[in-house]
């Protein structure tokens, strides 16, 4: 005989007594116990309270699937207090991917119908949270039934469940259309909001529906119109703004009618207007419309007046006191930064001030934009605010603001002195969080400002003596000392106190790097090297020199090893060469995809000597077979002729210092401008279909550049089509990529290529074609030769 | 962020472009006192967010935004006295809005237990339920007028 059955509320009170855990595990667990057999005994009396008790201690944590059973049958029970509890618990304990779902179906069917509208409302509830596709298949006509039902409270439950239904089964979007239209004539504000929510609803998942729904914007602007003009319900009021969810709701539909669409977006450009400057900013309610007014304005086709408009809106908000507010405005101002860049600039100062803003994530949003607003103008004081921000800020933070700051001042530095200084800047406080391309980046802007080595050694000198931990700067800093330590040594030098430097201090400042437990091999590896260096800048302590560079013939770390011992040699054995190898190095170029090649070569501690070349060490080695078989037509064995490749060549050939075609470079770098000469285009070749029209554009002096179009007017199409070329001997030539190899059948499109030619002694212009490509499956190959070049080419 | 997320929860919960995943009230130990889920998650799963949210929520004070940025989502929060009421929505959504929206179910359960405090949400839970039910459905806010909902809600008790 099961004990009588304790009540919940008693239930609750004595579980809450428990002091330890485990205690309260075994008063659960016996509950459990009496809960479990007087489901067994299939007592209808106490099963609601069972399993509202149930339910609570599910609530604490603890698993409770075997009541769903009895979810179920307290659902199909006449009384009310049964069916929400059960509802309740099934809302809870199952979910659409329990196979026990499927059996509420039924009674959630019957109770759709059942003449109590609470009723109804449970198994509407019910259905709009976790009705499986199944579910929502079998009842979407009694739902859409419902949505046209006369109870308002009804009705509002129906929109909210149709919601769930349209997402779990889209193609159900169909049924609900009508109903909705009607819905929007509705003076009730919960209806109007459900269905508004509805419309956002398939609007967001069928393109299709969206058009339809154009037709609505009239209808929504109306409604604003009314809601603005207020006194529509007192009801709905918060903080004096009437229903300002409904607001927000009718905005975020309004946004996805209008975005991409002109007439939608011209029809709403009133009402945000509006909106915009009648909302009353005090309060939340108010600054939660205003705000979605701004995202509306900013998706759509507005005018340009409506988005200054908006960007003001959000200036008035980093002014705001709450800080929320604040947030949400930066969070805008940065998705809108690319496109009203000039807009947003108006409010930097107030941005910059949010950099010093208590909250990290208003932090984060106000670095972000402060680096997005970055321009030539404003870089110096920009900086003024960002290098401070960069000491203070938390951690997590710095990394970004380094490489930001670098990136600002890489594009837009006034002068090099500054750049050089504002990186050393950055790289002394928070020099462990920049990024390893820092180094040689830096390196390579030091070597190319030649009238400030003697600054730069200087301050790197000085900056090193006070802090050897960051590695970056003391990497920099090395480099520099070897290279320049005879200017170091000289102590002269404007802008910056005299100080005599002498060569002892010089080399212990770098024997200290050398032996220092702060040092990262990398480090280490810079040390050595600009000791070496050193010695044939210096006069007096070369033997000093020696002495180290021997030691470190034994270290265990291999790379130093290697190193030592091979400056060792230098001093031995070659010690002739040592001047000559340990010279100043040559400036370098930045940008060139060889010079990150010559970065890494720098980052080991570049080592002169060993004869290798700095530059060309990327370089495409010709495809000999093709080239060979070309010049052999024209009957030039010579390998002048590099160029004469299908390849895409596109790296910039100013780094590729190693090729003889410097005539490359010079192609590629005047082929920015569009200069028409005037000469006739000719048909170069006309065979089988496939004609080939060149069209000539003359540059500076011997430079053509011939652009052919292949057009192919047979019945199908011309694919993996490659086209080649041969020149006479002192002509050079170049091909670029073509736009396709596929040549439409039917001349409805066509393949165009670029020729560069450079014919320097301007002999007459001929050229030897090879072409190949694929048609109705068989391949064709063919060679022609074009000798009708106008005059002006090549004279 | 903290604790890794299995893959497959944070993929479910970008794709389904729903409003509302979840609504939580925790006091400020972790307790739960209500978890209304508008998503499909199983038991531990749940767990695990609970544990999660309220990690990240109880670090933070007055000094910082009622916004804070969890995964692919966001939590709109607001603490009332020792409990945190929190809904997890979408990046996109109007934070504002949310926000009014808690104090919106705030005061509705304010009036009707009367100066509600921590015990009544406890002993009540069911009732609490019911309260979310007429609030907020399918994800969505549902109704927003507040004498409608008390009125509602004060004729389901008394059908009980």
């Amino acid at each position: 005989m099961a004990p009588s059955s304790v009540k919940l509320q008693e239930l609750i009170r004595v579980i809450r007594t428990a002091k330890t855990q485990a205690e309260e595990r075994g008063m659960i667990q016996k509950e459990c116990a009496d809960i479990r057999s007087a489901f067994r005994d299939e007592d209808p009396a106490f099963r609601c309270r069972n399993v509202a008790k149930l339910l609570y201690m599910h609530m604490l944590g603890y698993p409770a699937h075997f009541g769903q059973m009895e979810c179920l049958k307290l659902i199909a029970s006449p009384r009310f207090t049964d069916k929400r509890v059960g509802y309740l618990g099934a809302m809870l304990l199952l979910d659409e991917r329990h196979d026990a779902s499927l059996l509420i179906t039924n009674s959630i069917k019957n109770d759709l119908n059942h003449s109590s509208q609470y009723i109804q409302g449970l198994a509407l509830c019910t259905l709009g949270c976790m009705g499986s596709p199944e579910m929502c298949r079998d009842l979407a006509t009694e739902v859409e039934r419902l949505l046209k039902a006369s109870n308002s409270y009804i009705k509002k439950k129906a929109a909210l469940a149709a919601v769930h239904i349209v997402r779990k089964v889209p193609e159900l979007i169909e049924l609900f259309i009508p109903a909705t239209k009607r819905l929007l004539g509705e003076k009730n504000h919960g209806v109007l909001h459900g269905t508004v929510i509805l419309i956002t609803e398939m609007c967001e998942r069928s393109p299709d529906t969206l058009r339809k729904y154009r037709k609505v914007v009239p209808e929504l602007v109306q409604i604003m119109k009314g809601l603005i003009m207020s006194g529509y319900s007192p009801e709905h009021n918060v903080a004096g703004i009437s229903d300002p969810f409904l607001q927000v709701r009718i905005l975020c539909l309004l946004r996805i009618l209008g975005h991409h669409d002109g007439d939608a977006s011209e029809a709403m450009n009133d009402i945000l207007a509006q909106v915009a400057t009648n909302t009353d900013t005090s309060k939340n309610a108010g600054n939660a419309i205003l705000y979605e007014t701004v995202l509306t304005i900013m998706d759509i086709r507005s005018e340009s007046g409506l988005r200054v408009l908006a960007v003001n809106i959000l200036g008035r908000f980093l002014l705001n006191n709450d800080k929320n507010i604040r947030y949400i405005a930066m969070m805008s101002l940065l998705k809108m930064v690319q496109t009203d860049h000039n807009a947003v600039q108006r409010h930097r100062g107030t941005i910059v001030d949010c950099l010093k803003d208590t909250d990290a994530s208003v932090k984060r949003k106000a670095l972000d934009l402060s680096l997005a607003l970055v321009n030539a103008h404003n870089v110096r004081s920009m900086m003024k605010e960002l290098l401070p921000f960069l000491d203070n800020c938390p951690p997590e933070l710095r990394s970004d603001c380094a490489s930001g700051v670098f990136l600002a001042a890489e594009k837009f530095a006034p002068s090099k002195r500054w750049h050089i200084d504002t990186i050393l800047r950055v790289l002394t406080t928070a020099g462990s969080f920049v990024r390893d391309e820092t180094v040689p980046n830096l390196i390579v802007l030091i070597t190319n400002a030649s009238e400030l080595y003697c600054y730069t050694v200087h301050k790197l000198y000085r900056a090193v003596l006070n802090d050897i931990s960051q590695q970056p700067l003391v990497q920099v800093a090395s480099w520099c000392i070897g290279e320049y330590g005879d200017l170091l040594l000289t102590g002269v030098c404007e802008d910056v106190e005299p100080m005599q430097v002498t060569e002892d201090e010089v080399l212990d400042v770098l024997e200290t790097l050398l032996q220092s437990h702060m040092s990262s091999p990398a480090t280490r590896a810079y040390a050595l090297t600009a000791l070496m260096k050193l010695s044939t800048r210096i006069r007096d302590n070369v033997d000093r020199i020696r002495k180290v560079v021997s030691i470190y013939g034994s270290c265990i770390d291999v790379e130093l090893q290697q190193r030592a011992v091979e400056y060792n040699a230098l001093f031995k054995k070659y010690d002739h060469m040592r001047s000559a190898v340990l010279e100043r190095m040559p400036l370098m170029e930045k940008g060139s995809p060889n010079h990150n090649d010559q970065s890494a070569l720098i980052s080991n501690g570049e080592r002169e000597g060993g004869g290798e070349t700095q530059g060309g060490v990327k370089l495409q080695p010709p495809v000999a077979s093709q080239t060979m078989d070309l010049l052999d037509l024209i009957g030039v064995p010579d390998a002048s002729l590099p160029e004469a490749l299908p390849q895409p060549l596109s790296q910039p050939l100013t780094g590729q210092t190693g090729i003889e075609s410097s005539v490359g470079g010079e192609l590629l770098d005047l082929l920015g401008g569009i200069d028409f000469g005037g000469i006739p285009s000719i048909t170069a070749y006309n065979k089988n279909g496939l004609s080939l029209e060149f069209s000539f554009q003359r540059e500076q002096g011997s430079l053509l550049t011939i652009t052919l179009q292949a057009r192919n007017s047979t019945a199908s199409d011309m694919t993996e089509f490659i086209f080649q070329a041969a020149v006479p001997k002192t002509v050079q030539l170049q091909l670029q990529a073509p736009s396709g190899d596929v040549v439409p059948a039917m001349n409805r499109g066509s393949v165009s290529q670029s020729i560069l030619i450079n014919n320097p002694n301007r002999v007459a212009l001929k050229m030897r074609l090879r072409l190949s490509y694929s048609v109705q499956g068989s391949s064709v190959q063919d060679v022609a030769e074009v000798s009708n070049f106008p005059a002006q080419a090549w004279q | 962020m903290g604790t890794g997320w299995p893959p497959v929860l944070v993929q479910e919960m970008c794709f389904l472009p729903q409003k509302i995943r979840f609504i939580l009230i925790q006091n400020r130990a972790g307790k739960t006192r209500l978890a209304k889920w508008y998503m499909q998650f199983d038991d531990d799963e749940k767990q695990k967010l609970i544990e999660e949210v309220h990690a990240v929520v109880t670090v933070r004070d007055a000094k910082h935004t009622n916004f804070v940025e969890f995964r692919n989502f966001k939590i709109i929060y607001r603490r009332y006295a020792g409990l945190y009421f929190c809904i997890c929505v979408d990046v996109t959504d109007n934070n504002l809005a949310y926000l009014e929206a808690i104090h919106n179910f705030v005061e509705v359960l304010n009036e009707y237990f009367h100066n509600v405090c921590e015990l009544d949400l406890v002993f009540n839970f069911y009732k609490v339920y019911t309260v979310v039910d007429e609030m907020f459905l399918a994800g969505e806010i549902r109704e927003t007028s507040q004498t409608k909902v008390l009125k509602q809600l004060l004729m389901l008790q008394s059908l009980e």
